[in-house]
């Protein structure tokens, strides 16, 4: 059962990233702001990206002791 | 600043750094401390993903787009999420399988096909041999650029020698740690210790520069994207869509970068190598799916800041923003930084030359070569382990001076500058084949033949030949009205299609149509017997299938140990044998003879030679499907035997332990009475009595056990009829009255009238009610003990409801009460019962089709509810 929901998990997060680092919802940072004088733009999709291995780092931290 | 001798001599003294530390490595190995296993190294050799194209070309791309950069490091982090899941599925079937390259895994899994494994060859071939050459173009035009300075000429000869001597070094590098010996794992110790060394080196080299531009040059990152705010042509490159040229466009193009990088990770035959081949621990997999993104994420970060900066400070955004990570350390006057950035992207262009160099050798080895010499007739040799080490390097040498010769030639040309993603989209090619393998029975060799070769031909149609154009090598003509001026060939818009930019019409066409024959042909000729028995051991890798047999015929021994003798030596050969004697071999043996030469020589030239010395019978798909059946019958058949054993033993140790008590008091009891003669009759009166109370209880739980054990093993005698409930309860009453007066306990009834009828055996529902009343009996406090009895109908079913006053039962322990042998604490004193009464009533209850519960009431007491269908079959 728990490595059934990790693959879930696991699949879940991937099509969320696919999804937000991807347009069209990437295009929702398109704007000339920038937030601690660097551009909003970049600063997203790094954080973004930071925040998709902080989370499949902890995915793989809950069912490090899974059987397969 | 620096003379070509001097950075020359750099190079060289950096590559034997990596032959003492591969070296090294290989030591510590042998001597049994590998260095290799850990998941940190793992996932640092994975950075081989990024080569010289990523620590120059980044910038350049980033001065020219911005962020279009990113999709191809984005694509590999996506790709790792499913790493636990895809790549963990490799690791094992390439353990298992004996698999040493990407293209024995394509040919293997779709039965054992030696002209797909050379197609998969001939393709990587095409695709990589320009990125090497590339690479090999990166590390002398970072020579060119640190020593403009003192030679001024751009064409001097010297540098384009020092190129040949770093890829004759590179080649000697690969043949001493990737061929040293014919291991059966092919796996490299001290290479992969070497390259991991090599993607710490270039990260903490581009860092480096990124930190100098950053904080020295600038005053923070902030003080650089501010001055870059200030000129239009650089504040565009924050934006989003740069990239693209119209409206709309961009979101297609970014998508198919993604894609591409996504399949890339898992195609490379680099990756694969690094990321199967060399993996030595299926549990690295699961750090690396966060490691190596991570890597990948610290590796880019400074990327734009480095591309701004050039921009700002050295002008022109053109061919020279490559090489912003060697100049402006330059420019800004700290050279023994750019000849540690000059490392660095050595490092990143010799680890991509080494690892790919290895896989492409195997795979030319085993895939195009061997095939033809054990065809040949006149070439029968008695020891072939030497020949195919010799293979391999020649091979290494080949695949290394090819690059250098494209280099040679096309060194300017735009074919070789836009190669990374040409080249990308080769392997790309490998996907459904690949991927589709491990996921979908179906597929077959002759769906993964077609979709390749349709693949490949669109990639060359579509990518390849336009780039050849561009370099002017063939008339533009052809790119503008298309071959023999029919318009709808065009190669850039093939059948009319418009709208879409190079690569994502090229990957379009090339991808789609490769998946569709994949796909298509296999529903139309479906899989034969040895497509079907590989389909499974590749797509059920997971399941621990028990290894089935997928081989009939007739083999001896001898004729199998002399094939082995042949190609894996004499000393693995006696290991292999070393527990078959006899005559005859048994189909065991023969698969993992197979299985063992696979390692050595590919599945494909292994089944082959296996073929050779043994009478086989064919197998039919049925054949198949059958020996998958009867192991996994045999497997679930031994599982449950196994937990049918456990709750066995589980059930007969809390059964002698439950009869011990009684008989331990009654012996006790007795002894006292045959060692004291002169006891009274009083107190013998009163052990007597207990000696009969505890040999009723014997006789109770014997008989509960022997309930217990008719229930579960199916064989009670249920006479099910529409009961009268309301009767049966008052009944259940009258039989426990006795007891509950004797503990001075008041029984309360509430009775719907007229209740429905449940379908039941009415014996057993009775002895569900007397268990669960003397139940509340037991634990009602003396004297003023009321015990509450309720039914009333409920949609579809009737619920009944016997309920105490007693202490209740804590949430905890709610559903530990139906467990045999588990009684509630009942206030500290041990309540006197067998601890079967409700786990017999529960199965009564399940039996009948209804459920037994406890109801949550907090402070009241226990509440058992018993609910049953009405107008039901209770089976």
């Amino acid at each position: 059962m728990r490595s059934r929901l990790a693959a879930q998990r696991r699949l879940a997060l991937f099509a969320a990233g696919v999804a937000v680092l991807n347009f069209p919802l990437l295009g929702l940072w398109d704007t000339q702001a920038t937030l601690f004088g660097l551009p909003l733009p970049v600063v997203c999709v790094f954080v973004m990206w930071a925040v998709l291995i902080a989370a499949l780092m902890l995915i793989e931290r809950a069912h490090r002791g899974d059987r397969e | 600043m620096f003379s070509t001798a001097m950075l020359a001599g750099l190079a060289l003294a950096y590559l034997l750094l990596l032959f003492a530390i591969a070296y090294a490595a290989d030591r510590r190995a042998e001597a049994g401390r590998s260095v290799i296993g850990h998941a940190g190294v793992y996932a640092l050799a994975m950075g081989v993903y990024c080569t010289a194209w990523t620590y120059f070309g980044s910038v350049g791309r980033a001065a020219s787009s911005g962020l279009w950069f990113l999709p191809i490091y984005l694509g590999p982090s996506l790709a790792m999420v499913l790493a636990p899941v895809v790549l963990r599925k490799m690791v094992r079937v390439a353990r298992t399988q004996r698999i040493t390259s990407i293209a024995d895994f394509i040919a293997s899994r779709h039965g054992k096909s030696r002209l797909l494994a050379a197609l998969v060859t001939v393709i990587a071939i095409v695709g990589i041999v320009p990125y090497v050459a590339l690479q090999l173009k990166a590390v002398a035009a970072g020579i060119a650029v640190l020593a403009a300075d003192e030679s001024g000429a751009h064409g001097s000869v010297w540098w384009r020698d020092s190129t040949l001597l770093i890829a004759l070094l590179l080649a000697g590098f690969t043949m001493a740690f990737g061929t040293r010996h014919l291991d059966s794992s092919e796996r490299h110790e001290g290479l992969v210790a070497a390259i991991a060394f090599e993607s710490l080196v270039k990260l903490l080299a581009f860092v480096a520069v990124g930190v100098f531009v950053t904080w020295w040059v600038f005053d923070g990152p902030a003080d650089l994207f501010g001055q870059a705010a200030q000129r239009a042509d650089l504040q565009r490159l924050f934006a989003l869509d740069a990239g693209s040229s119209a409206g709309g466009r961009g979101g297609a193009s970014w998508f198919t970068l993604t894609l591409l990088a996504m399949l890339s990770l898992w195609c490379l035959p680099r990756q694969f190598q690094i990321m199967v081949v060399e993996n030595v621990d299926e549990r690295h997999v699961s750090t690396a799916a966060w490691a190596f993104p991570l890597y990948l994420l610290a590796i880019n970060l400074f990327v734009l800041p480095i591309a701004l900066a050039g921009m700002l400070k050295l002008g022109d955004g053109g061919a020279g923003a490559e090489a912003y990570v060697l100049t402006l350390p330059m420019a800004f006057d700290a050279p023994w930084l750019a000849a540690a950035a000059f490392i660095g992207g050595l490092s990143a262009a010799t680890g991509m030359v080494i690892v790919e160099t290895i896989a492409v050798s195997t795979m030319v080895c085993n895939d195009l070569v061997l095939p033809l010499l054990l065809r040949s007739r006149h070439l029968q040799l008695r020891d072939w382990s030497r020949w195919t080490l010799w293979i391999r390097r020649a091979a290494i040498v080949s695949v290394m001076l090819l690059g250098y010769a494209y280099f040679r030639i096309a060194g300017e040309a735009y074919a070789l500058v836009s190669i990374g993603l040409i080249s990308f989209a080769a392997v790309a090619q490998f996907a459904p084949a690949l991927l589709g393998g491990l996921f979908w029975r179906g597929g077959t060799r002759a769906g993964a033949l077609a979709g390749l070769a349709i693949g490949f031909a669109l990639w060359a149609y579509t990518l390849m030949l336009p780039s050849i154009v561009r370099s002017g090598w063939l008339a533009p003509d052809l790119l503008l009205h298309g071959p023999w001026a029919i318009a709808w060939l065009r190669p850039e818009q093939l059948f009319g299609l418009t709208g879409l930019d190079n690569l994502t019409h090229a990957m379009f066409w090339s991808l789609g149509a490769n998946l569709a024959a994949y796909v298509g042909v296999a529903l139309v000729a479906p899989p034969a017997a040895r497509e079907a028995s590989q389909a499974l051991l590749f797509v059920d890798a997971m399941q621990g299938m028990g290894a089935p047999v997928f081989w009939r015929g007739q083999a001896s021994v001898q004729g199998l140990q002399q094939l082995a003798a042949r190609f894996l030596g004499a000393a693995r050969t006696q290991r292999l044998f070393a527990d078959h004697a006899g005559e005859h071999a048994d189909p065991r043996l023969v698969q993992r003879v197979e299985t063992e030469l696979a390692a050595a020589i590919g599945s494909a030239s292994a089944r082959t030679m296996v073929a050779s010395v043994t009478q086989e019978e064919s197998l039919s798909t049925d054949d198949v499907m059958r020996i998958v059946e009867e192991a996994s019958n045999l497997r679930a058949a031994n599982e449950q035997l196994q937990s049918l054993d456990r709750l066995k033993d589980d059930f007969v140790s809390s059964v002698s332990h439950e009869l011990r008590t009684p008989l331990t008091a009654i012996r006790a009891l007795a002894e006292l009475m045959v060692d004291d003669a002169a006891m009274d009759a009083a107190q013998r009166q009163h052990f007597l009595a207990l000696i009969v109370a505890e040999t009723q209880r014997l006789s109770r739980l014997v008989n509960q056990v022997l309930d217990l054990a008719k229930l579960e093993s199916g064989h009670a005698q249920w006479r099910n009829e529409a009961v009268d409930l309301a009767a049966l309860i008052d009944q259940a009453v009258q039989t426990t009255g006795e007891l509950l007066r004797e503990r001075g306990a008041m029984v309360k009834l509430d009775v719907q009238q007229p209740l429905p009828r449940p379908h039941a055996d009415a014996d057993r529902l009775m002895q569900v009610l007397v268990n669960l009343l003397s139940n509340a009996a037991k634990f009602v406090p003396a004297d003023h003990g009321e015990v509450m009895v309720r039914a009333r109908a409920v949609p579809g079913r009737v619920r009944l409801e016997v309920q105490d006053n007693g202490p209740g039962i804590p949430p905890a322990q709610r559903e530990q009460v139906f467990e045999r042998f588990r009684q509630a604490d009942g206030g500290g004193k041990q309540p006197a019962g067998t601890g079967l009464g409700l786990p017999i009533s529960r199965r009564i209850v399940e039996h009948l089709g209804g459920t037994l519960s406890l109801a949550d009431t907090p402070g009241q007491g226990a509440c058992f509810v018993v609910e049953l269908p009405v107008d039901n079959d209770a089976r």
